[in-house]
């Protein structure tokens, strides 16, 4: 299993570590039990994210995907943001190894619940439910992705 | 030296170096006595001398009866695969009962779920809290019908020494054989096939500065065993393939370097392996010894870092030079942490931040003293990154 050098950048500089103390949004996923959490915390100027940071405890790619998708996600209007996919997050980085895919990428679905946290506390409609996929309670984080799902072969 | 040059490897249960003495035994077989052993020019009988002369010392080093129960294969998991399938097949063709530990190495784990599905029953049996076998246990599950109970000696993760003469003895009370994977303990701690009564056992080359592609397996003579692999006819009829005679022969001087010094060398690596237990728990909250408890290998230093990834930790000492391993998910591409630390009760949320020291020949307490420097920053640093760490463990003592 090899990671690129992108990933290995963002594992050992990641970008915009820690909390927004005054967030608009926060989004927390993932399991201990499984190896993986993430928190990410979002402000919204204009229905745009002006800021965005994260924690994570996981892996070096858990660690790296959320280092990117902070990277990706600040400037983009909400919609955008919650459009990100894994496999553009994956495709940013250079690959992500194919075991690493389905339960390592939690930052695209911290983002959508941060997204969705701050609609909600303003009183409007979640955009991102139903799209997330560590709350659906089919959600398995050890299954097999399409093999066309990465770059790196696994092993 | 530059700290980034620096390198310092404390994976010796992983692999080890070829030790330079042990390379020049095989370079003569690599290079100018390159001769088939089978075959009947001189050459060919000098690669046979050799192999046989190996074959001998290797067998008078284990206290084995006979030269010819040693047979040489391809590495450990090729010594595992045939004890298990060959003796149990051969044994006990119609089927019947098995016995392994839960911890055992994947080697014996595999071969054992292939007999399940030719219908032979097998126990898997739960390693205590400490990480050692009870014979007791052994003992109640052993049944009329056991064909071969195989536990391994010394556990590759934990370290951790099962007492195999008394669960040799409780075997065999019942009439079942037994097969202990030796390949982590071999040359470490005293290993005789005779005081420990085993009836098979498998060694590993590359555990002891010996050559990768290159294992035995001890068969004591009269036991069932029905080969793997078929052809010519090579090593008695039970390993046929053209015999790795460098490799043996450095096997054979790999094992006399080990013995020669095992007691100093035990009580070196043991102090530096105290050394990395405290050094770690004393300097890092929410940090133990997976376990304290005797006997143990002399040479693995297993830890739980609390509230950290195992790979992340992995990759970060990587970076600093220093090469470990963990058993986390992630470290394996497995997804599921390692099955041993599941095995004896450690969290799936604990195991994924464990952490493997091994430590060998050339580890020197320069070494120590360098990973006990830099290991610490690494933990700090991630489990400020946690979004759980303050949550789960920040109030909680060490």
């Amino acid at each position: 299993m090899l990671y690129s050098d992108k990933v290995m950048d963002h594992f050992n500089n990641p970008r915009n570590v820690g909390v927004i103390d005054d967030a608009d949004g926060v989004g927390e996923v993932g399991n201990p039990v499984c190896g993986d959490m993430m928190k990410i915390t979002i402000k919204v100027d204009d229905d745009r994210i002006s800021d965005v940071k994260f924690q994570t405890l996981g892996c070096g790619a858990a660690i790296a995907t959320s280092s990117i998708v902070t990277e990706m996600a600040r400037g983009m209007s909400l919609e955008e943001a919650v459009g990100i996919t894994k496999r553009e997050v994956a495709d940013e980085l250079g690959g992500l190894p194919p075991a690493k895919m389905h339960c390592s990428v939690l930052a695209t679905d911290g983002l959508k619940k941060a997204v969705d946290d701050f609609l909600v506390s303003h009183g409007r409609e979640p955009i991102a439910v139903g799209t997330i996929s560590h709350d659906d309670p089919d959600f398995d984080p050890h299954a097999e992705e399409p093999e066309d799902a990465c770059d790196i072969e696994a092993e | 030296m530059d700290a980034t040059d620096r390198r310092v490897y404390l994976d010796y249960a992983a692999t080890t170096p070829i030790d330079e003495r042990v390379l020049e035994s095989m370079m003569p077989f690599l290079t100018t006595a390159y001769g088939n052993a089978n075959s009947l020019y001189s050459t060919g009988r000098e690669a046979y001398s050799a192999l046989e002369d190996a074959r001998e010392r290797i067998a008078k080093l284990i206290g084995a009866d006979h030269p010819n129960e040693i047979q040489f294969t391809g590495c450990g998991t090729e010594s595992d695969n045939a004890a298990l399938l060959g003796i149990v097949s051969r044994k006990s063709p119609q089927g019947g009962h098995v016995i392994v530990s839960s911890f055992e190495h994947h080697a014996i784990l595999e071969p054992a779920h292939a007999l399940e599905k030719r219908g032979y029953e097998v126990t898997y049996l739960a390693p205590r809290k400490s990480g050692h076998i009870a014979v007791e246990d052994v003992e109640a599950a052993l049944r009329d019908d056991t064909v071969l109970v195989s536990i391994m000696h010394g556990n590759n993760e934990i370290g951790t020494v099962q007492p195999i003469a008394e669960i040799a003895r409780v075997a065999h009370a019942r009439g079942a054989l037994m097969h202990t994977d030796a390949a982590q303990t071999l040359g470490k701690i005293p290993f005789d096939v005779n005081e420990l009564g085993i009836d098979a056992a498998t060694f590993s080359g590359h555990k002891i500065y010996a050559a990768k592609g290159i294992g035995a397996l001890y068969l004591r003579r009269g036991t069932p065993f029905e080969p793997l692999l078929r052809g010519g006819g090579q090593e008695f009829k039970k390993r046929s393939g053209t015999q790795n005679v460098p490799g043996a022969v450095g096997l054979a001087r790999a094992l006399e370097l080990m013995v020669e010094d095992h007691e100093e060398e035990s009580l070196r690596l043991s102090t530096l392996r105290d050394k990395v237990i405290e050094g770690v728990t004393s300097r890092l909250e929410n940090t133990v010894a997976t376990t304290l408890t005797e006997p143990r290998l002399p040479n693995i230093a297993s830890l739980l870092i609390k509230g950290v990834e195992g790979e992340a930790m992995l990759l970060q000492l990587d970076a600093k030079g220093i090469a470990v391993s963990t058993g986390s998910a992630c470290s394996s591409g497995s997804l599921e942490p390692s099955h041993v630390l599941l095995s004896i009760g450690v969290p799936p949320e604990i195991a994924h931040g464990s952490l493997r020291i091994s430590l060998g020949r050339f580890t020197t307490e320069e070494d120590i003293d360098y990973f006990l420097e830099v290991f610490p920053p690494i933990v700090e640093r991630l489990r400020s990154m946690s979004p759980v760490y303050e949550k789960m463990f920040g109030s909680s003592a060490k």
